[in-house]
């Protein structure tokens, strides 16, 4: 754990915390899942469980987009790519993703053109600079990142490029956040709403949660002190009994969201039948896919893609963390079988992902307790 | 990708499509404003960065914080990294304002 003066304006976080354990009651659980990766990878960054009264659970959620694209989406976009004068090109973070026969950087070693890009708009570039290629880039992401993919379409459309495409992975929070509620085993109490997906999509999207559902949200910001103050306030709203969206991150979200962001996602893409999330399955409405009018910029229509389908591996109990059932530490693979290095379920495959987080942050630091106090 | 970096508008490219020359702790980049185009940003103001592209308009004192979480969470050379790579043709030196 960081040592609560290392952070800024440390004693108003010792107050929060205090707060926090005020509201909490001594006979209930609770289970707040944050649903954001970023949040997930702060919460283990900063040590804020060890903030929290052991009554206070933290589920960790579906909001790493890596960690949820199934294997064959993968080897669909590296079949694509090994198609003649096909430039594959991918943020830093899919590099290292496995697909069957391997990473995105296994097969560059193999001799695939990959290149890593740090904004959709670069891979267009790369196809002006590579008249006699095709680039394909390979969009991954959840409503933060699909506006730029759309903008960077029409942009290709208006100034005629017609050597790029997009291999469209983008998927939606809200029915996969639907898709856990649904789920049987399912206990939840509140949510810790996504930040930066919230400066797009805005905090209506959630209101169902709180309607239908009566469960509270914070949409909350990232530092310590945003996690433990949307804390706060989802126990305050249960202690009422209470359900609303709350908006923490009031300095960056606005309620409505980023409208030119929802009217570039709106023109480029509509919603796909149905996706499959690894972990989660098949999810209905649950991602976007190219509409008709941009087909030309779209890899699944200009290109065979073979639709490969791989199974989580069955020991993997992926799903039931992403619940919130299990623990990472919980699953039969983590930490001996599945690790960061070696990633066999999804959650381990991204620094957001919950085990890989909790595989960095609390399984090092116990392994070095316990080697520290075995040489003592 | 799912990093939000803090940057401040240097100047507003009027003949390109919505571009603008960005500073982010001292690496200059072009950043696409195509989705602030409701709320253009000027010289001056501070923006957050996803993906090359200006998502949200914040104040200097947010993007102050920003830039600090982003260090406490061990992020800011990841961030840095990122911005460098802004624009291939520009990859590895600054640009002029």
């Amino acid at each position: 754990m960081k040592f609560v003066d290392e952070f800024r304006e440390p004693e108003v976080i010792t107050r929060t915390a205090e707060e926090i354990r005020r509201l909490a009651d001594p006979n209930r659980h609770y289970r707040i899942m944050e649903v954001c990766g970023g949040h997930t990878y702060a919460i283990y960054r900063f040590g804020l469980k060890d903030l929290l009264p052991a009554n206070i659970d933290l589920i960790h959620g579906p909001g790493c987009p890596v960690c949820v694209l199934p294997m064959g989406r993968i080897d669909d976009g590296l079949a694509i790519a090994q198609q003649p004068d096909v430039i594959f090109a991918a943020f830093g973070d899919m590099m290292r993703v496995p697909g069957t026969q391997g990473s995105p950087l296994e097969h560059k070693a193999r001799g695939m053109d990959i290149r890593i890009v740090y904004s959709p708009s670069d891979a267009l570039k790369l196809a002006q600079s590579n008249p006699e290629k095709h680039v394909m880039f390979f969009a991954i992401g959840f409503e933060t990142t699909a506006p730029s993919t759309a903008l960077t379409v029409m942009r290709a459309k208006s100034q005629g490029v017609h050597n790029f495409s997009v291999f469209c992975n983008h998927v939606t929070i809200i029915p996969a956040i639907r898709a856990i509620l649904d789920s049987p085993d399912m206990r939840l109490d509140a949510f810790i709403g996504p930040g930066h997906v919230s400066t797009v999509i805005g905090c209506r999207p959630y209101e169902w949660i709180a309607v239908n559902e009566k469960k509270p949200v914070a949409v909350s910001g990232f530092e310590p002190l945003d996690i433990l103050q949307s804390i706060v306030m989802l126990l305050r709203q249960l202690k009422a009994e209470e359900a609303r969206i709350e908006n923490q991150y009031k300095r960056v979200v606005p309620w409505e969201g980023n409208r030119a962001a929802l009217r570039a996602i709106a023109e480029v893409f509509e919603l796909r039948p149905y996706f499959e999330w690894r972990g989660l399955g098949f999810i209905s409405q649950s991602a976007l896919r190219i509409k008709d009018s941009y087909a030309e910029w779209d890899s699944e229509q200009r290109f065979h893609v073979p639709g490969v389908r791989v199974a989580d591996p069955k020991a993997a109990q992926c799903g039931e963390v992403l619940k919130g059932v299990l623990k990472p530490h919980q699953c039969k693979l983590f930490g001996n079988e599945c690790t960061p290095e070696h990633p066999i379920g999804a959650l381990m495959v991204s620094s957001e992902g919950s085990c890989a987080a909790y595989f960095n942050y609390e399984h090092r630091k116990a392994a070095m307790v316990t080697s520290i106090s075995s040489v003592a | 990708m799912c990093l939000a970096i803090p940057g401040q508008v240097v100047k507003v490219f009027s003949g390109q499509q919505n571009t603008a020359l960005i500073d982010v702790v001292g690496v200059r980049r072009k950043v696409d404003l195509g989705l602030l185009e409701d709320d253009m940003p000027k010289p001056g103001d501070w923006v957050l960065i996803h993906v090359g592209f200006a998502m949200s308009k914040i104040s200097e004192e947010d993007a102050l914080d920003q830039m600090r979480t982003l260090r406490a969470l061990g992020e800011a050379e990841a961030a840095t990294q990122e911005v460098q790579g802004y624009g291939l043709e520009d990859t590895g030196k600054t640009e002029p304002a």
